[in-house]
């Protein structure tokens, strides 16, 4: 991680980058609310940017901490499932449009996945490598079977199990998913470029000395498994709203493998590489529909050729900064 | 029927699933003890297996026992094909890596069958006719006694193989301190591949024995027996060949128990508990070797 | 009866005269450890005062990293006390360890090397940095407070051992002799009261071992701080340390100024072994 300093002053960094997301999200607003976009490709759009969400989430735990949780589909579930749940209380209400109710039920299912993940870590993240990896997967397995059978424990329809949970209110929009997705890329961005950043990552690069150090490191790896469940919560609130429809077979290992292939392909420590990921990886199966039996061919290909050859990924732990490119083409008309 | 013959024949079944779950549990212990890998694929090396019993016996019309011999060949030269492809080109590469490539190796599998096989299960036709014995009021079934003596001949053989074979002694040492067993004069390529072939043919003769019992083959049955597997083999401590055995059979047991006190929708649940007690409690398991980071 | 409270009690040990006055920075009282049936260290005590610097030697083996390691907190004591000033460590981890005031380095150099220097330097400033959580998401005032002044100490840390050139390199990619004193600074980072140097002179040459004394002595004098540090280099150990300790087979054979150790036979046949007849010459 270098800090190559921009040309521009921080101040200026923040306002270039600040109008030009301004300018993305209103010129994809205008773009979908005059037919430019069809509905189709507005709703690819909104794919992409739950996932990009999901491997951001994810890239803090893998890239940052440096473990590699299996079970990340869980926290996605356990978003999803609170979101739901609650948006279908609000309709049947009836008091509130569920529209003006979303916030709430997206900040619940984040709330409620970190909670969950604020548990799991206490055991998990007193493991390493291969063994957090395996206590994460058995969470996530849990995490799908307790929905599917919890119904029978309750004694009444709660998540509805196999037989799906439907009629969720498809609140999820592009406004909301471009406004979540900016968020969680600033919230993890400025986390890791903070004193709290550097700790983390100097767990993940040498945990006995961090420790040294006097880096609370149980802290801060509970504070990073937790974000990245927030997140995943998060995501999994904004699935609800756009499919409408849930069942746990969706949220299973093969999930959290999707997730876990997005962000490694993109290069685990770039959030950068993330996103381009997660819109590659979302938008060109979608546009191949008719190859879609090959899809996953290509990802498990893709996957293994990419860590053979390049075992950090595409874009390894390269940072994107809009203010560097501007400033390094500045300097060359100058230079 | 009796508390008693429930209790049994419950039993039973535990130990005829449970010693399917040690011979694949047993795969995952000697490439973990040998190479530091949690072979992710070696799950579907199984649904391979039974494919290509599937495919001698359906397709090629053959016998079942050359249909059982092709399955356990296929399953061995896949396990070694992989290995030779996917995992010494990431010897020096970091674990994680090396992990994910196993998972997209597994992946890669199911997906490629999905494709050649179609999404849904297959029929598998009867391998072998064999008789039920009745002990007493209990009725053991033909399958159940053969998955159980197979299994049991098999792992006699395996630590034969461990303790008395040169072949043996290398796994042994390259397991225990690889630097020094090269220093030895051992080859390590050769030691691995040897590991990963018998692995992979124990979870060839697993395959069968499962199809004996379950008779369908689907791109997925992999996947779900393999982390149960890899659970026995977590809980009998990863690396230690005898743990594998062990914890094969108590995964077995445990998920009889289950089905047993009507809680049979649970099973799943049930085995991963198992995993997350057995790694909050003691992470090397129950025979497993402790790896301390020297500081 | 009233609560006894419990108070350190300083021990019989011995401490440079100039600080006689001030409490000892470290103090450990029949510390030992065993593992499993191995008594790897046993009633190991030592005093080191406020600005001294202290020497563990002994063959390889002897246990000194394993001192170091309990004083830590790396491994838990199996019985005795470590005193930090007036602070008992009992119960304490690593971390707490160092933000009671001891740092430490290590013997295979554990840096974060796929951080910049500065970074390193950072890291240890760790917990001197003010800021916490929302400050940095939000970037508030004393966010940017914050990092400025750390980024300004760290370099100042830096330039003091001529290192703030390498601000921005990578710290894997550091020569060996760099990397060992970028692991010294970041240790200073952390604010001690004693710095525990393990084999800080290994793998370098008289030169660099001749510049390692003076920055050892520089970095006393400059922050009036203790260092202990474990060496196998006796010029190193004779030349700088003002008090020393011999261990062998976990237990300490010997204490003392340099020229009682240098001429005690206990030390002697500890790294030569026994004379073996009378007159035969032993090459200290």
């Amino acid at each position: 991680m270098t800090n190559k300093k921009s040309k521009f002053p921080t101040w200026l960094s923040y306002l270039i980058n600040g109008l030009f997301l301004i300018f993305l999200l209103l010129g994809g607003m205008q773009a979908i609310n005059t037919g430019l976009v069809s509905n189709y490709y507005a709703r690819v759009i909104i794919l992409c940017g739950i996932n990009i969400i999901l491997a951001l989430s994810l890239n803090l735990a893998t890239g940052f901490l440096g473990q590699l949780p299996l079970g990340h589909a869980g926290f996605m579930a356990l978003g999803a499932y609170s979101s739901a749940i609650f948006m279908r209380f609000v309709c049947n209400v009836k008091m509130m449009p569920p529209a003006l109710m979303f916030p709430i039920g997206i900040f619940l299912g984040g709330v409620f996945a970190a909670f969950i993940g604020f548990l799991i870590g206490i055991p998990a993240l007193r493991l390493k490598g291969d063994y957090l990896a395996i206590i994460t997967l058995g969470f996530g397995e849990i995490i799908r079977v307790v929905l599917l059978n919890i119904d029978d424990v309750l004694g009444f329809k709660f998540t509805y199990g196999a037989a799906s949970l439907k009629n969720i209110p498809k609140t999820t929009n592009f406004f909301n998913t471009f406004l979540l997705v900016a968020v969680t890329y600033y919230v993890i961005h400025t986390y890791i470029k903070s004193r709290h950043g550097r700790a983390t990552l100097a767990i993940r690069d040498n945990e006995i000395a961090a420790e040294s150090c006097g880096i609370n490191t149980t802290f801060y790896k509970t504070l990073g498994f937790t974000m990245s469940a927030f997140f995943a919560g998060i995501a999994g609130a904004l699935y609800a709203g756009y499919i409408g429809v849930l069942n746990p077979s969706a949220f299973g290992f093969m999930k959290s493998i999707e997730i876990l292939v997005t962000v490694v392909l993109g290069g685990m420590g770039s959030m950068a590489g993330s996103i381009i990921s997660a819109t590659v990886l979302t938008s060109v199966p979608e546009m191949l529909r008719a190859f879609s039996q090959y899809r996953m061919i290509v990802y498990s290909l893709l996957l293994v050729i990419v860590m053979i050859f390049k075992p950090t990924g595409l874009m390894g732990n390269y940072e994107f900064s809009l203010s560097k490119i501007l400033s390094k083409k500045g300097g060359r008309k100058n230079g | 029927m009796s508390v008693f013959t429930t209790v049994v024949s419950q039993l039973i079944n535990g130990l005829q699933t449970g010693s399917v779950y040690a011979l694949i549990a047993l795969g995952y212990s000697m490439v973990y003890g040998i190479i530091l890998l949690l072979n992710f694929a070696h799950g579907d090396i199984i649904m391979v297996g039974a494919y290509t019993a599937w495919l001698f016996m359906v397709n090629f019309s053959q016998h079942p026992i050359i249909a059982v011999i092709a399955a356990v060949i296929a399953c061995t030269a896949l396990g070694v094909l992989i290995e030779k492809v996917a995992y010494t080109p990431l010897r020096q590469a970091p674990r994680l890596s090396l992990l994910i490539t196993a998972i997209g190796i597994s992946f890669l599998l199911e997906n490629l069958a999905q494709l050649i096989f179609g999404a849904g299960a297959k029929s598998m036709p009867k391998i072998a006719n064999v008789p039920s014995v009745s002990v007493g009021s209990v009725t053991i079934s033909g399958t159940a006694v053969v998955t159980l003596i197979v299994s049991i001949i098999s792992m006699v053989l395996l630590n034969v193989l461990i303790k008395k074979s040169k072949m043996g002694k290398a796994m042994r040492a390259v397991s225990e301190d690889t630097g020094a067993a090269q220093l030895m004069g051992i080859n390590i390529n050769k030691t691995i591949s040897f590991t990963f072939a018998v692995g992979s043919a124990l979870a060839g003769i697993g395959s069968v024995l499962y199809s004996a019992a379950y008779p369908q083959a689907s791109p997925t049955m992999g996947s779900m027996l393999g982390l149960k597997a890899f659970v026995a083999a977590v809980l009998g401590g990863i690396g230690s060949v005898p743990g594998a055995v062990i914890g094969g059979f108590c995964i077995g047991i445990a998920e009889a128990a289950a089905s047993a006190l009507g809680l049979s929708i649970w099973k799943d649940a049930v085995v991963f508990l198992i995993l997350i007690i057995v790694l909050i409690v003691k992470p090397t398991g129950l025979l497993g070797r402790n790896l301390q980071e020297k500081v | 009866m009233a609560d006894p409270k419990l108070v350190p009690v300083p021990s019989r040990g011995m401490v440079p005269e100039r600080d006689v006055l001030e409490r000892p920075v470290l103090e450990t009282l029949h510390l030992g450890v065993d593992f499993g049936g191995l008594v790897a260290v046993d009633e190991f005590n030592m005093v080191i005062g406020k600005t001294e610097i202290a020497g563990l030697i002994g063959p390889n083996g002897a246990g000194k990293t394993t001192v170091f390691n309990l004083l830590t907190k790396v491994y838990q004591p199996t019985r005795g006390t470590i005193l930090l000033g007036d602070k008992d460590t009992s119960g304490m981890n690593t971390s707490q360890v160092c933000k009671a005031g001891m740092a430490r380095t290590f013997q295979n150099i554990r840096l974060f090397s796929e951080m910049t220097v500065l970074e390193n330097v950072l890291v240890g400033h760790h917990n001197s940095i003010a800021y916490h959580t929302p400050s940095a998401i939000f970037r508030l005032p004393s966010f940017w407070k914050g990092e400025k002044k750390a980024r300004e100490y760290s370099l100042e840390l830096l330039s003091i051992f001529n290192m703030e050139d390498t601000a921005e390199a990578k710290a894997g990619s550091l020569p060996y002799g760099a990397q060992r004193r970028l692991e010294i600074v970041r240790a200073l980072a952390t604010n001690p009261s004693i710095l525990l140097l393990d084999e800080p002179a290994a793998g370098m040459n008289p030169t660099e071992t001749a510049e390692l004394m003076e920055n050892i002595v520089k970095i006393r004098d400059t922050f009036g701080i203790a260092i202990l540090l474990i060496e196998h280099d006796m010029k190193l150990v004779m030349g700088i340390c003002e008090g020393i300790a011999v261990l062998n087979y976990g237990k300490i054979i010997a204490k003392g100024t340099p020229d009682e150790i240098k001429n005690n036979p206990l030390v002697i046949e500890a790294y030569l072994g026994k004379k073996e007849e009378e007159g035969e010459e032993v090459n200290a």
